[in-house]
């Protein structure tokens, strides 16, 4: 680790976007127990697939940047992947509960179309 | 043209990636990312994907604003909603909205959309009665939803798939 | 403060929040109260792993994590992608 060519400013930037990222990952999963109906549910951990990830891959590649000393893009892929596997999982979800509340008759089963 | 190049975007996006994954590109690594994106895509022709026309490249940069912006906010409630600082009574529900998109691209990235805003999630579509069910997780603004997924995000997205 | 430190303890802070997010959602994985439940806490828990090791790249300073990072976030997406379709039709492969 060789950081001693790292500024404090740069320090403070990376750490400010890291925690930041990690504070929406957390409240995403705070989310997750707190709200009461799976429907609700669901809309939680996205906090932590959209901002929290950004935020975190953003830190990641201007720590990484800075380091190298040329510019790491390779973070983004990350992210570009999760912005689009994401809504498979959750709206495979989503349609999952759907059936099963439906076909169980629940109270807080989702209209029809 | 379409012999060499069936599926240019995908042969751009892939040549991209390599040289992202790969990152100072030399020249070895050039040649490699661009045999990828002319290769794959030709042996991507057996699954016949059907083709995409994007226009409207002003449209794009739009929604990707517009989109951005959302994202941040919608972040921002619904992490208020879940740390309870929200005041006043939160009423959450389904929201049905008729869609007049039918590019199955198009309804891709309109998932996409709503999935990347937190608050709003994408339940069902059906393409007989062309209706979008969506649960929303702060549906006090009342019947709002509906305008603002036609007038923000399908309007540009017909535009550019069009 | 030197750099050195200012990023290794913020990034640890960063790790521990990410740690804790993963502990939440285990609670929603064991708690259930249904299967939906559960699914929806594995996959919470694998996004946050995912994040944790990024962060780890970041405080060892090495780019090797990355592909660790990746891996993990595509496992976690066919995990749950599997598990639901199970869900909807007691079948995965059909």
């Amino acid at each position: 680790m060789n950081e001693g060519a790292l500024p404090a400013w740069a320090a403070w930037l990376v750490v400010l976007l890291a925690v930041s990222g990690a504070g929406f990952s957390l409240t995403g999963a705070f989310g997750l127990i707190r709200l009461k109906t799976f429907y609700e549910r669901v809309h939680a951990p996205t906090l932590g697939a959209t901002l929290g990830t950004a935020l975190i891959l953003c830190g990641s590649m201007l720590l990484l940047s800075l380091l190298e000393g040329r510019l790491v893009l390779r973070d983004a892929l990350i992210g570009i992947f999760l912005t689009v596997t994401t809504p498979v999982t959750l709206l495979l979800l989503a349609r999952t509960a759907a059936h099963r509340d439906r076909y169980e008759g629940n109270p807080g089963a989702p209209p029809e179309v | 043209m379409s012999r060499i190049l069936p599926y240019p975007l995908l042969s751009a996006a892939l040549t991209l990636t390599w040289l992202v994954l790969n990152a100072p590109p030399t020249p070895g690594n050039v040649l490699l990312a661009l045999l990828v994106g002319l290769t794959v895509p030709a042996v991507m022709g057996a699954l016949q994907p059907r083709p995409v026309r994007v226009r409207a490249p002003a449209t794009i940069v739009r929604l990707l604003g517009i989109v951005l912006y959302d994202m941040v906010r919608s972040n921002l409630d619904v992490a208020r909603v879940i740390l309870g600082l929200r005041r006043g009574e939160r009423r959450t529900g389904f929201v049905t909205v008729p869609l007049d998109l039918r590019e199955p691209y198009g309804l891709t990235v309109l998932a996409i959309i709503l999935t990347a805003t937190p608050g709003t999630l994408w339940v069902q579509y059906d393409s007989d009665t062309r209706c979008l069910l969506m649960h929303v997780l702060d549906y006090t603004e009342g019947s709002d939803w509906e305008r603002r997924v036609k007038d923000r995000y399908e309007r540009p997205l017909m535009e550019i798939f069009s | 403060m030197s750099a050195t430190t200012v990023l290794d303890w913020g990034l640890g802070l960063a790790q521990g929040m990410l740690v804790l997010a993963m502990a939440l959602a285990a609670w929603r994985m064991l708690r259930g109260p249904r299967a939906q439940d559960r699914i929806l806490g594995l996959d919470t828990f694998y996004l946050n792993g995912m994040l944790a090791i990024v962060v780890h790249g970041m405080r060892t300073g090495s780019g090797l994590y990355f592909e660790a990072a990746l891996i993990l976030g595509m496992i976690g997406f066919t995990a749950t992608v599997a598990l639901a379709k199970f869900l909807m039709q007691g079948e995965v492969i059909q």
